[in-house]
């Protein structure tokens, strides 16, 4: 029959393995519309990722010259806030007596300051836990049971290297990219 | 689908005929809410909550467009463009308890529906799809009311919507970078409240979508019924109108009612007074809390305080909070019970109850501080809600012995008004009668 012919293949349009050219051809238009479909899905996606001018703002300059020993600032950085805190040398002594090995997670006051300037401890103030923010950085607000910070959410509690001593919280206050442009002022991220 | 013996729309007049050979829309409608849909005659009051659904979506996306006419998405204005509609806007006020309350009536309503199908084993063959769907529903709710509850960019809005972003970077590897894009940004900002808004005004529109496929695989089983018998032939339907169009609106009367209480009386009952301080990135609540809708998930996701399995305690609680949701996908699945309706299992029954008490205390301490007790409790009652589908109920479906079986759904229907006629006869009978 007419019909039944038309679906036998061409000598020639067979390999030798049985495949027909047009196998090849959808397949190739099938990945040419794949890889056209995803060029076209990124931007759509990549538009949500933070945009030039959030990433602008990404560092900022700090002065330091006004903190007193013993005191700290808020200073808020990409929308959440950072802790800059003038060390006292009873502070600085109580982080360094600690045993390292005995912390959740292990780091010396020295590996979470800049060296010549382990007076300034300077971290994120956002609980590693779900995101609040630790009381400790303002005037008359409690310090917790290690003098450093303390989360009021679910009751993590920083030392005086803002690393966590007890409560949920899984790491230490997270230190920011930060460098010293002078004795007294610092560029954040 | 419908049954063999369903009414036939036969339109009558000229322009009724005139459209039905081009678009027959009141076609669809007879056959799928009017008397060409044949339901099953027993259906309780409990089976009203899906249409009470329907309405409650419809009153949050006409409420949500008006809003949506006054609101400002930017942080700057976002709490403001909300005291603005709360006190210049004309019934602004109105309108916008109608749909905080709304919010909170419409999963008040979804949570009967999903437990009734529950009880009387609505997720069964042949409505797995339907169940299915009704879950796409429950997710994409869940994802809009935490969403719309970020725009008001009070205190709670604003930590709410840290926190859950948060969830995310539990992941492994990609977390961080999902939480940026999320956000937009490092911290809950305004790109972030900008596409809450433009998600927020989306999602509605695609639940609605879900809701007539949703209704639509209803229709080809029809519904199921207190007896989890099907349906034998035209005396066990009644058709959809007047029967169940009747009692839908008697329901609606009813909800509508203690719709308008609350209102009216109560707007803020149901609401945390924090949410009426202005988002401050600065500072946090002493106490986060979500709305009353998400505390058992809450709950779950607290319950995990401590490392094991080499996984973080924040990733466990994550994947489990998830995997309570999930878990609900594969219940056609896991409960093998050929029999669909509880009132004929007496074990399945009394384990829907203990279900039941368990989410209500994993939202009592959803509601509460991560302290304890509620943290041990949590942990009990999140380790009990999934033991109760993975572990107790697929083993009662293979070892539980079902009571008898009505015949059909009429059978049913007259035996039980034959025992309360007998009942009568009996005690009319006990009566001495006075001689004649």
């Amino acid at each position: 029959m007419a019909t039944d012919q038309a679906h036998v293949p061409a000598a020639g349009e067979l390999t030798e393995s049985g495949e027909r050219r047009r196998d090849f051809i959808y397949i190739a238009t099938g990945a040419f519309a794949a890889v056209g479909a995803a060029t076209v899905a990124w931007p759509l996606i990549n538009q949500m990722n933070p945009s030039a001018d959030v990433l602008a703002l990404a560092s900022i300059d700090v002065d330091l010259a006004a903190i007193k020993p013993g005191q700290a600032i808020k200073i808020s950085w990409r929308g959440m806030p950072v802790f800059a805190r003038n060390l006292t040398q009873a502070e600085q002594d109580a982080a360094n007596k600690v045993p390292v090995s005995s912390l959740r997670d292990p780091q010396t006051l020295a590996e979470r300051t800049k060296e010549g300037h382990t007076n300034w401890l300077i971290t994120m103030g956002v609980c590693t836990h779900l995101g609040c923010v630790p009381l400790g950085a303002g005037e008359g607000e409690t310090k917790g049971d290690f003098g450093g910070y303390f989360c009021p959410c679910h009751g993590s509690q920083y030392d005086t290297a803002a690393r966590i001593r007890s409560g949920p919280a899984p790491t230490n206050l997270v230190v920011p990219e930060y460098a010293f442009k002078s004795p007294t002022s610092v560029t954040i991220g | 689908m419908s049954f063999p013996w369903a009414k036939h729309y036969e339109p009558t007049t000229d322009v009724g005929k005139w459209i039905d050979s081009r678009l027959p829309l009141p076609r669809l409608i007879y056959d799928s809410v009017g008397a060409g849909y044949p339901v099953p005659k027993n259906l309780n009051y409990f089976y009203n909550f899906g249409v009470l659904a329907g309405v409650a979506l419809v009153v949050q996306i006409i409420t949500g467009i008006i809003l949506a006419m006054h609101y400002a998405p930017n942080t700057g204005l976002a709490f403001n463009s909300v005291e603005h509609i709360m006190r210049d806007v004309n019934s602004g006020w109105m309108l916008r308890y109608m749909h905080a309350v709304g919010a909170s009536f419409f999963f008040i309503v979804v949570y009967l529906h999903i437990f009734r199908g529950l009880y009387y084993g609505s997720y069964k063959p042949p409505r797995e799809v339907l169940w299915l769907l009704g879950m796409v529903i429950y997710l994409l709710m869940m994802a809009t009311g935490f969403m719309g509850y970020v725009l008001v960019w009070g205190q709670m809005s604003f930590w709410g919507a840290a926190v859950i972003t948060n969830l995310f970077s539990a992941i492994p590897i990609v977390g961080d970078a999902i939480h940026t894009w999320l956000l937009g940004g490092f911290s809950p900002d305004n790109p972030t409240l900008n596409r809450f808004f433009s998600l927020h005004y989306l999602l509605p529109f695609v639940i609605f979508g879900v809701v007539i496929l949703h209704v639509w695989a209803l229709h080809i089983p029809g519904s199921n019924n207190p007896t989890g018998v099907g349906i034998k032939g035209p005396q066990d339907t009644v058709p959809f109108h007047p029967y169940y169009t009747a009692k839908d609106f008697f329901g609606l009367g009813v909800y509508f009612t203690l719709f308008a209480i609350v209102v009216f009386y109560l707007p803020n009952s149901l609401g945390e007074p924090d949410n009426y301080i202005p988002a401050n990135p600065l500072s946090t609540p002493a106490h986060i809390v979500p709305e009353w809708y998400y505390w058992p998930f809450y709950a779950i996701l607290r319950a995990f305080t401590v490392n094991f399995l080499w996984v973080p305690a924040k990733l466990w609680g994550v994947l489990a909070m998830f995997s309570a949701i999930l878990l609900l996908f594969f219940l056609p699945w896991l409960d093998k019970s050929p029999v669909r309706s509880n009132t004929y299992r007496p074990l399945s029954k009394l384990f829907f109850w203990i279900l039941v008490v368990d989410c209500l205390i994993l939202g009592l301490c959803g509601a509460k501080p991560a302290a304890e007790p509620w943290l041990r409790i949590s942990q009990f009652a999140a380790a009990y809600y999934f033991a109760h589908f993975l572990i107790i109920l697929p083993i009662i479906s293979r070892i539980e012995r079902p009571l008898p079986l009505p015949k059909s759904i009429s059978e049913a229907v007259l035996t039980n008004a034959g025992h309360s006629v007998e009942a009568a006869r009996a005690a009319v009978a006990a009566v001495p009668q006075p001689a004649a």
